[in-house]
């Protein structure tokens, strides 16, 4: 009897959680929390420091998406997923948006039931060695020992790098970020290779002296890193997408968080829609006319996100390179708005 | 008094009948596995469909894109996901069958110590079983894993610990004999000589029964065993060519290796056994009457005797049990290697899942290799301890 | 007798009784034969050249207290300002750093709880009650939402609470399945029998660690889409449900113990199936297993520390995690020894007291 009612009460729970999946966007507003998937501890991405204050270019984003659909960028709730859980935490709906350095390929687009909203960090895979080894370049690190973390692009990558210029090489293959790092710290292997922006943030953060490990210059790899939502969702799919779209939008107009009260009066009809002062583009997303407004007010342009937490200032030292924008040389486009 | 024949008892109503309830019972048991089944799969199926993830084992074809850091086969990044997972059972096996071996003659030792009637090498022995047993296998592992990439030195300055075999980092290179084609002759003469020992030991033992004067073992034996062998060795200009291990850059290429992975894996999982075995065999011995080794010290027996020829054998039947489930459960335990990066069988299914998103097939194969690995173990336990059994008359 | 002094030339004065049995003691158990000479000496070499440069690296040149990890550079021992520095990551995880007198308190409340469930004097009826509400209060202090606590997710719980809890409710959860799975395969009835055996086979056939991935990637897969299980409740159904196959096969044991007769002899007072059990067959074959009981409850215990591979903060996690601060990664060792030592303190002092228990028992 007891078991009856139970899977009759499943039966209902199904029915009706399965008709109120797709909407996210209420789901999120309802919860009043952005759920969102990050890094276990990335510098410059996502990390969290021991009072539990998270920052980082994945962070930011996430927050920029609070601040443009609950109204404060606060209200996130954060998730540290390895690489191994990230994926099923997306689909199974433990978390609303995975902002988690992940590399956008045909794969995970198509068979992972997840769609990527776009590119926050266009980067490429490298290796960094000790400078004690005399490295100058990646193709003399035939026969070498190479630390990689497993289920990433990042190892399929290398197989594919070695086999194309006919070298050899011994991986020693980790499940988790930390041992990885910890085992070529330790001197286990003689390489470690995964995303650039990563092997400068490892570098800066991880490394007992940085100045003891050289960063190669070959880039074997197109590794675009953006953010990923559920499959089926559109309107959820639209709002995240746009969301950056807005900040790269920002950073062309020049807009910035200090600046955007005043450039609310500004008489260019594109920072007019932007900041939703004329038009109606908010609500045509689900959200009111400020989503980007309170999106760059509380956080900034992606000029400012990525100075604060990648730049040039920061122990990371990156430059823009390809993260520039389209009219300095870069790949950063912004979709019109209007 | 004639008592009056009552008739039959009166047949209870269907609803109370034992065997109307048990089949009731059972059909209702049925119907609820399945139902929950059911269910299950259909909820999976409706999962995997909104997800848009694949299903089925057509991934097993496809080529799997990673290397393997260590393993028994080739195995280049183009070959299949199939050939990854034979790949990592290989791994399994391999840790395994030398952990069980280990473990075994280690725990066998460590158990006898505690029984010593040396009060120090007792006391000894418990504190070792009693460390090992109390703290989780997972915690040894990392332990050993960190002591051994933390302390050895980085490969470029290897220790040399006799010439030919260094010690660093990257683990124990070794020489190994050049491959040569009479190698793989060699060891089907070394089996045919075992298979013939084996007869010969069959006769010795069927003639010392019928006449009581058992004909010499050790030497026959070894010669039969060592003859055919040896002899091909000879005739095919005994190879004895070494492949060195050479420094080529960043670490000590050619002869074998094993990596700190594997070392740091079989000395957790062999050490941590060892003690449990170690109870098993104090267990076993102690079970053995105390009759049996007083009537052999009265024959003047010396205690190395004793235990060798009268109560260790008789403890073999006690052993045995709890033994296979020891070695199960280190079998078990080689999963632990996902933690410290060794790619057993468990791994590579990690890492599959990770690249195809398929977490049930993938999950499906690790149980199923596993479970067939547990029943095959338990099946020549079975079929070993009812051969040895005590039959009782 | 006194020998006396004028004629015995030869005769020494008797030694004290004590150096007589100590001269004894030594003879028969350490230098007895030559082959025991040798091992005592091999044993006391091995002994010299082990325990005193554990002694000095633990304590003589260590480093106490609240240093900076500079101060441990380059010293020939234990850096114990690490455990200093760390100690309430490695103990509670990421629990709030204000709230953690919270998980404290219900370590406490469970080890008290522990302790007294292993007085056989206090086995009363209202030692289950005294669960209950014991573990309704650890749970209400470490989630906190009522009684004016914070509320604290189970995602940032981690450390020995974390252990103890997957531990005691996992057995808990257990014992229950594991008694309808032994009666079950114990069933004259086949579907029962071949449900509880197929069941028990499996489950003993798979390492938990399939298990655990089990529950974390497939069991969102299993459950109507949108509805999301909480990690922890994965990892603790995933313990729960091995458990209870080991469990089933202890208390079979059990089962087996009990002389058939008392089974028949309760039916013949017409008890009936499930009250003969309960009142008769089951309080007799518990009792017979209770060491056996304890001893898989050490192995939960143990295996709790399994989770750390589908990153649950448990203690060893939160140790790694604490390990992986790059200015305190040198000084692994220390914390891996004194959670091994942890460790050891429950689960020795759990095998003594099931030592203790059978041999109480067994002189009933």
């Amino acid at each position: 009897m007891a078991v009856r009612a139970f899977f009759g009460a499943a039966l209902v729970l199904a029915v009706v959680t399965a008709a109120a999946h797709a909407a996210t966007v209420d789901d999120v507003k309802k919860n009043g929390t952005l759920r969102c998937g990050v890094n276990t501890g990335l510098a410059g991405f996502s990390i969290a420091d021991s009072q539990g204050q998270w920052t980082g270019l994945d962070v930011d984003f996430c927050r920029a998406v609070a601040a443009a659909v609950l109204g404060d960028a606060s209200k996130v709730a954060y998730t540290p997923l390895s690489a191994q859980q990230r994926f099923t935490a997306l689909q199974s709906g433990e978390v609303d948006l995975l902002s988690r350095n992940t590399t956008w390929t045909l794969t995970r687009d198509a068979s992972l039931g997840i769609v990527f909203a776009g590119v926050t960090y266009y980067d490429g895979q490298g290796f960094m060695v000790p400078k004690s080894l005399e490295v100058a370049s990646a193709k003399e690190l035939d026969g070498a020992e190479i630390c990689v973390q497993s289920g990433t692009t990042t190892e399929l990558n290398l197989a594919d790098y070695f086999r194309a210029n006919g070298m050899t090489f011994k991986p020693v293959v980790f499940e988790g970020l930390e041992e990885s790092k910890v085992a070529f710290f330790s001197g286990r292997c003689q390489a470690y290779t995964t995303d650039a922006s990563g092997l400068a943030s490892i570098r800066a953060a991880d490394a007992p002296n940085p100045e003891d490990y050289v960063i190669l210059p070959e880039i074997i790899s197109k590794e675009p890193l953006g953010p990923a939502v559920r499959r089926g969702d559109e309107q959820w799919f639209a709002v995240v997408k746009w969301v950056l779209n807005a900040l790269l939008e920002a950073e062309e107009r020049g807009v910035t968080s200090a600046k955007v009260d005043e450039m609310k009066g500004s008489p260019d009809p594109n920072v007019q829609r932007l900041l939703g002062v004329s038009g109606d583009l908010g609500p045509l997303l689900g959200l009111d006319n400020e989503w980007a407004y309170r999106a760059i007010k509380q956080v900034g342009n992606y000029g400012e996100i990525f100075e604060r937490n990648v730049g040039p200032a920061t122990p990371l030292r990156l430059a823009r390179g390809l993260n520039a924008q389209w009219a300095h040389g870069g790949l950063m486009y912004a979709m019109p708005f209007r | 008094m004639a008592q009056g024949d009552l008739g039959p008892p009166p047949r209870a109503p269907l609803w109370r009948r034992r065997e109307v309830r048990a089949v009731l019972y059972q059909a209702l048991l049925l119907g609820a596995i399945l139902g929950l089944a059911a269910y299950l799969v259909a909820n999976t199926l409706d999962n995997l469909a909104a997800r848009s993830i694949r299903a089925g084992f057509d991934f097993l074809g496809q080529e799997a894109g990673f290397y393997i850091g260590e393993s028994l086969i080739r195995f280049e990044a183009s070959d299949t996901y199939l050939r990854a997972f034979v790949a990592g059972l290989l791994n399994t096996l391999r840790v395994a069958a030398l952990g069980i071996v280990a473990a075994t003659v280690l725990g066998t030792l460590i158990g006898i110590a505690r029984l010593s009637h040396n009060w120090l090498l007792s006391r000894i022995a418990t504190a070792y079983i009693e460390g090992m047993r109390n703290v989780p296998v997972l915690l040894q592992l990392f332990l050993w894993y960190s002591l051994i990439t933390g302390l050895l030195p980085l490969a470029s300055e290897a220790l040399e610990i006799v010439p030919g075999v260094f010690l660093s980092k990257s683990g124990l290179t070794y020489p190994v004999p050049e491959a040569h084609p009479i190698h793989r002759w060699l060891l089907a003469l070394l089996a045919i000589g075992a298979g013939a020992a084996a007869l010969y030991v069959a006769g010795a033992r069927r003639r010392q029964e019928r006449s009581g004067r058992r004909p010499p073992l050790l030497w026959p034996c070894g010669a039969i065993i060592a003859a055919p062998a040896a002899a091909a060795f000879v005739l095919s200009g005994a190879p004895l060519a070494l492949e060195m291990p050479e420094w080529r850059r960043f670490r000590y290429a050619g002869g074998d290796a094993l990596t700190p992975e594997f070392l740091a894996l079989l000395l957790g999982l062999g050490l941590y056994t060892a003690a449990f075995i170690a109870e098993v065999v104090r267990g076993g011995i102690q079970a053995v009457p105390a009759g049996q080794s007083e009537a052999a010290r009265s024959l003047g027996l010396r205690r190395g005797l004793v235990l060798r020829l009268i109560v260790l054998p008789q403890a073999l039947r006690v052993i045995l049990p709890p033994l296979t489930s020891q070695y199960l459960n280190l079998t078990k335990n080689s999963s632990l290697a996902v933690a410290i990066g060794y790619p057993d069988l468990v791994s590579i299914a990690n890492t599959s899942l990770n690249q195809t998103g398929q977490a049930i097939e993938c999950i499906a194969i690790i149980m199923a290799v596993y479970l067939a690995i547990s029943l095959t173990i338990s099946a020549l336990m079975n079929w070993y301890n009812r051969r040895i059994a005590l039959v009782e008359h | 007798m006194r020998p006396l002094a004028a004629e015995s030339g030869t005769h020494r004065p008797a030694l004290p009784r004590v150096l007589v049995q100590a001269r004894l003691w030594l003879w028969s158990n350490l230098f007895g034969s030559v082959g025991n000479t040798v091992l005592t000496l091999a044993a006391v070499a091995a002994l010299a050249a082990i325990v005193p440069p554990v002694f000095t690296w633990t304590l003589s040149n260590a480093v106490w207290g609240a240093q900076p990890a500079a101060a441990c550079a380059g010293i020939d021992g234990a850096c114990w300002a690490f455990l200093h520095e760390k100690h309430r990551l490695i103990l509670f995880g990421r629990y709030p750093f204000d709230e953690q007198w919270r998980p404290l308190a219900a370590t406490a409340l469970l080890i008290a709880l522990l302790a007294a469930s292993a007085i056989p004097q206090l086995w009363r009826r209202w030692l289950s009650a005294a669960w209950i509400s014991g573990l309704l209060a650890g749970g209400a202090l470490m989630w906190g939402g009522v009684f004016g606590l914070a509320a604290v997710p189970t995602k940032l719980w981690g450390g020995l609470p974390l252990t103890l809890m997957l531990s005691v409710v996992g057995i808990a959860l257990a014992f229950p399945f594991a008694l309808v799975l032994a009666l079950g395969r114990r069933s004259t009835l086949p579907m029962f029998r071949a449900a509880a055996v197929a069941y028990i086979e499996l489950i003993r056939g798979v390492p938990l660690i399939s298990l655990l991935f089990m529950a974390s990637f497939m069991l969102p897969l299993f459950l109507p889409g949108g509805v999301t299980v909480n990690e922890l409740l994965r990892a603790q159904v995933a313990i729960a449900l091995f458990t209870a196959a080991y469990l089933a096969e202890v208390i079979r044991g059990g089962l087996q113990g009990v002389p058939r007769g008392q089974y028949e002899a309760a039916q013949a007072l017409g008890l009936g199936y499930w009250r003969a059990m309960a009142f008769v067959v089951l309080p007799q074959a518990l009792r017979l297993v209770i060491p056996a009981m304890v001893n898989t409850f050490i192995g939960t215990f143990k295996d709790t520390s399994l989770v750390a591979i589908v990153s649950l903060t448990d203690l060893l996690l939160a140790t790694r995690q604490a390990i992986a601060d790059p200015l305190w990664r040198p000084y692994f060792l220390e914390g891996y020894v004194v959670i091994a030592l942890i460790y050891f303190g429950f689960c020795f002092s759990m095998s003594r007291y099931s030592v203790f228990l059978e041999r109480k028992l067994r002189t009933r």
